[in-house]
């Protein structure tokens, strides 16, 4: 050590002629880097209320608010994302969680105010004058904290399908349920969408964690069809999935099917709580899905309930209708003996006509109708009445109990929903050659997008814009399909373009029969004159109110006879409502 | 206490980069007699905090626990997870997380090297370090979208990959940095103030290191060549080129001499990264990380960090939040037990410099 070590540390004077490290804030601006956490901004229009972001943040600095002009409707909770910036620590872990992508960061970090209230506002709403910043930190969507990519169904390969009736979808192995399970964000968006209202995040995530037993167990808290369901439903509730928003929907019809399969007994999985028996009892006319509901919930809350059935077999048109591809009959039996064994009593092969309903009224003390649309509608077109034009549901349900049907080589399939789908797709297990014509186009088809799909790889054709004018005899047993084409008119903004035959054009079509699928209709025709006279009615079908009584006191109704939603889930919907309903009526309350 | 010994707080403000603690210490004449660490109310129940969180909750608050150096609590953490959940990473993630690693260990030693001025009243370079710690800050900007708190490495690897250019901008600062380098020397190490009273100050007995467990610098200034990044390699560490750095005069003066030694490993290092760095993958799918269960298991994951041997405990119990947690952090032996007895006889003057050449963090004291 010497002077050396002295004079050295005077070289820092050299540090005076350098630029300094700092900046004059705010006359030196300085913008924070591309992808900098700082201030958040949210795309109202794309954000759905899913109150993922707020269950994520480790701060709780996120309250999900109502905002003023943004209605809650089905897929949108109403609610948006306020952050209290005395508690945000800027992690961007919502950012990262955000399903729909619409909450992001700016890379805006000053932002002077007096008060501190200033600094708890809701994103895009109360406006900040950053809102426009590109930058910031955002999403990147393969490497977020969501799953967007659902695991893929397994089912038979085409050509195997078309050679019988075995089941088409192959199901979840364990490990794949699981994995299609976690994806879920457990927002319950969905749950409205369910006309059943299920409790879909709470079994899903039952399914998640392995607890399959307690999954089905919450399922059957107010649906007694949950496999059903699991197979077949026309899952709407998939459509409110906040993951469908930049990805796929969880599967939710496929994972009540997995967890809903694994329990061959049902009665040992089930943990039923039935009330004490009362003396009341209920006639339900009927054993669809709806009528069966109600009859499964009464029993539980310690009513007599008998169940009468026109068919040989309980189901309705899950019975009848649905192909066995798509609902074989041992998951039926399976669900509908557990119903049965709650102490439902069933009377099969019993149609109810005008005189027996009479009987019915003074047997029980209330009478729910769930005798579904077992009549279908006609073409009204001249030579209708040929042999060889047949129904698809007297069709579907002949093929369903094994009876003989004979439909020839070629088939036309007249419709486009989801039952002229299914004749399409059991006429090609039935060998036959099968066109289906609409009279829209494809794209305004009804019916489930994944049904054209399989029926297409089975080898369905589908004709557009097809009108049938009329039907002729044709040599050797046929008959021929006289039709129009149709040009879309333009019917204004938030309308389907309506078809309009194009005059003065005819085609022909040589068949082996015709089946007509373009919809059913309601018979009431069992109800007794001054009965059918004290119910109204609204385009065919029974009018119930919120408890789905009729304006016959007493006389309940549900289903497809009574509700515009024909499907499944509706008619289980209402079938549960019912019995809420009958309860409140029991207690003396009418309305 | 006798009548002629008098109490005294130091700190918890001093020149230099202690944290938020103060030594209590008694004095005779100037000679320290006894000496107690105090933290004060620095505790903010991280460890308990985190029984209470989901896994990913935590991330947010881990960093926190030592500020300067966040990024070692993150690998801790995710690597700890990782290991009991079964998760494994892609290649790439390891080397982008060994790379945050080493640009933090740098900006915290030239933080520090400025810092151990600074505790002898030599406030220019404390104001440099600063300064040029900033451009590495730059870098995590740029790389995490935060300066300070990274909440870049998360379970399953990191969050985002390197953004466009960014190696070549990394290089960029490591050639300023070294270029500054010789002027820190120059007022640092090349000072007769700083060569007069660090050589000889201090002594460690060398007993000590394995008696009360000193790890890092600490113990490689004693000659001991510890180093877990060595020892016990993790992520990228084992594809790396380098020697354990050891001094053996025991005192504050080979302290500073390893740190200033650690500055030039770092930079190699970072430059062997940038040019080694496989491409692919930067983050494994995770399960939902809202419902993210982990089965029962227990581990310990350690790391080096700049003072020494940084570790976390965590039990998982098969719910979605951790049993416990135990962060080690090195601050514990080095600012209580160390500390306490290294102070008595020194003179008050010099408890500063005692104190940033033993370089503690003092939140990982108290979690
Ligand atoms: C071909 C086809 C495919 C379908 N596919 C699906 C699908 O994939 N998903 C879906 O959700 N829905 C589907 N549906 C609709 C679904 O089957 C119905 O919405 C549902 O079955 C309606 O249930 P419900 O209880 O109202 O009555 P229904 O199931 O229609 O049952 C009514 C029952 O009442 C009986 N009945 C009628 N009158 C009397 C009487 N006077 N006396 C005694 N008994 C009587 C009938 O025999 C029948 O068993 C399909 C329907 C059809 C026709
Ligand atoms: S996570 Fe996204 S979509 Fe859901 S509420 Fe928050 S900002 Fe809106
Ligand atoms: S940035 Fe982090 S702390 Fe702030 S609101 Fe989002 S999740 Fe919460």
């Amino acid at each position: 050590m010497g002077l050396k070590e002295v004079l050295k540390p005077l070289g820092a004077w050299r540090q005076i002629a350098r630029k300094p490290h700092t900046i004059l804030v705010p006359r030196t601006p300085r913008e924070a880097a591309e992808r900098y956490r700082g201030f958040h901004v949210n795309d109202l229009e794309k954000c759905i209320g899913c109150g993922t972001c707020a269950a994520v943040c480790p701060n709780e600095a996120i309250d999900m608010v109502p905002v003023e002009g943004i209605e809650p409707r089905k897929g949108d909770s109403g609610f948006r994302p306020r952050i209290d910036y005395g508690r945000c620590c800027w992690c961007g872990l919502c950012v990262d969680s955000c399903p729909t992508t619409s909450l992001r960061m700016t890379n805006e970090y000053i932002w002077v105010r007096e008060t501190p209230d200033d600094f708890v506002y809701i994103p895009g709403y109360d406006i900040k004058g950053f809102e426009e910043k590109e930058k910031g930190y955002r999403k990147e969507k393969d490497h977020s904290f969501t799953h967007y990519q659902r695991v893929p169904m397994r089912e038979l390969p085409p050509e195997e399908r078309v050679e019988s009736f075995a089941e088409v979808v192959l199901g979840y192995a364990e490990e794949e349920a699981r994995r299609e399970a976690d994806r879920c964000v457990g927002c319950g968006l969905c749950i409205a969408g369910c006309p059943d209202r299920m409790h879909i995040p709470d079994y899903i995530r039952a399914i998640a964690s392995g607890e399959y037993a307690r999954s089905v167990n919450i399922m059957y808290e107010n649906n007694p069809f949950a496999e059903l369901c699991g197979k077949v439903c026309t899952r709407r509730c998939e459509s409110y999935c906040s993951l469908g928003h930049e990805g796929d929907p969880v599967a939710i019809r496929w994972l009540k099917r997995f967890a809903t399969e694994r329990f061959s007994d049902l009665k040992e999985v089930i943990k039923v709580r039935k009330a004490e028996a009362k003396d009341r009892s209920v006639g339900i006319i009927g054993a669809g899905p709806g009528g069966l509901t109600a009859a499964y919930y009464l029993a539980l809350r310690g009513y007599k309930v008998t169940v009468y059935e026109a068919m040989p077999e309980p189901g309705g048109m899950t019975m009848a209708g649905i192909p066995k591809y798509r609902f074989p009959f041992p998951s039926l039996k399976k669900q509908v003996d557990f119903i049965l064994s709650q102490g439902v009593e069933l009377k099969l092969n019993y149609y109810v006509d005008p005189e027996k309903f009479r009987e019915l009224m003074d047997r029980h003390d209330a009478i729910y109708i769930g005798v579904g649309l077992m009549k279908p509608w006609t073409l009204g077109v001249p030579g209708e009445d040929h042999p060889n034009v047949i129904y698809a549901i007297d069709f579907l349900r002949k093929v369903n109990f094994n009876e003989p049907v004979e439909i020839g080589k070629k088939v036309v399939v007249i419709g486009g929903g989801d039952v002229a789908m299914d004749a399409a797709r059991v006429s090609r297990r039935l060998k036959a050659e099968v066109i289906v014509a609409y009279r829209r186009r494809k794209v305004d088809m009804p019916a489930d997008h994944e049904e054209i799909e399989g029926a297409e790889e089975e080898g369905v054709e589908i004709w557009e814009k097809i009108i049938p004018i009329r039907v002729e005899d044709a040599p050797e047993g046929k008959v021929k399909l006289v039709y129009g084409k149709a040009k879309m008119v333009d019917q204004g903004p938030g309308r389907r373009p309506k078809p309009v035959l194009i005059e003065g054009e005819e085609y022909e079509l040589v068949v082996d029969r015709i089946i007509v699928a373009i919809g059913q209709q309601a018979d009431l025709s069992f109800l007794p004159e001054d009965v059918a006279e004290k119910i109204e009615t609204e385009r065919g079908r029974i009018k119930v109110n919120h408890r789905q009584m009729t304006s016959y006191p007493g006389i309940f109704a549900g289903g497809d006879v009574a509700n515009r939603v024909a499907d499944a889930i509706s008619a289980i919907a209402d079938g549960l409502r019912a019995v809420k309903g009958i309860e409140l009526y029991f207690q003396g309350e009418v309305d | 206490m006798s009548k002629e010994e008098v109490r005294l707080f130091i700190g918890p403000q001093h020149p230099g980069v202690t944290g938020n603690m103060s030594v209590e210490v008694l004095l005779r004449g100037d000679t320290i007699t006894w000496a107690r660490t105090h933290i004060g109310y620095l505790h903010r129940g991280f460890e308990k905090l985190m029984e209470r969180k989901i896994f990913i909750k935590s991330f947010p608050l881990v960093c926190r626990i030592c500020v300067p150096e966040p990024d070692t609590n993150e690998e801790n953490f995710a690597r700890g997870l990782e290991e009991l959940a079964g998760i494994e990473i892609p290649e790439r993630a390891k080397w982008i997380r060994t790379l945050v690693l080493e640009l933090s260990r740098l900006q915290m030693f030239i933080m520090w090297y400025g810092g151990i001025a600074g505790s002898m009243g030599l406030s220019t370079p404390v104001q440099w370090g600063i300064g040029d710690r900033d451009y590495i800050l730059d870098l995590f900007e740029e790389l995490t979208g935060g300066r300070i708190y990274h909440i870049y490495i998360m379970p399953g690897g990191v969050r985002k990959d390197l953004p466009e250019g960014f190696e070549e901008r990394v290089l960029k600062v490591m050639d300023m940095v070294e270029r500054r380098l010789p002027e820190y020397d120059e007022i640092i190490m090349e000072n007769a103030v700083v060569q007069k009273r660090l050589k000889g100050l201090a002594k460690i007995p060398k007993e000590w290191v394995d008696e009360m467990g000193l790890t890092g610098p600490v113990a490689r200034a004693c000659g001991f060549p510890y180093d877990v990044r060595k020892d016990h390699p993790y992520e990228a560490y084992p594809h790396l080129d380098f020697d354990v750095i050891t001094e053996d005069g025991c005192d504050a003066w080979s302290m500073l001499l390893v740190r200033r030694r650690e500055i030039d490993l770092s930079i190699d290092l970072i430059r062997q990264i940038i040019e080694k760095m496989p491409r692919g993958e930067f983050l494994a799918p995770l399960p939902n990380v809202l419902y993210w269960k982990i089965p029962p298991g227990e581990t310990y994951v350690k790391s080096e960090s700049t003072r020494g041997e940084y570790g976390f405990y965590v039990v998982t119990d098969g719910s979605d939040k951790p049993r416990r947690v135990h962060v080690n952090g090195p601050s514990f032996v080095h600012g209580i037990t160390l500390l306490e007895r290294l102070l008595v006889g020194q003179n008050i003057a010099d408890v500063a410099p005692i104190m940033v050449s033993l370089q503690t963090c003092p939140p990982e004291m108290e979690r």
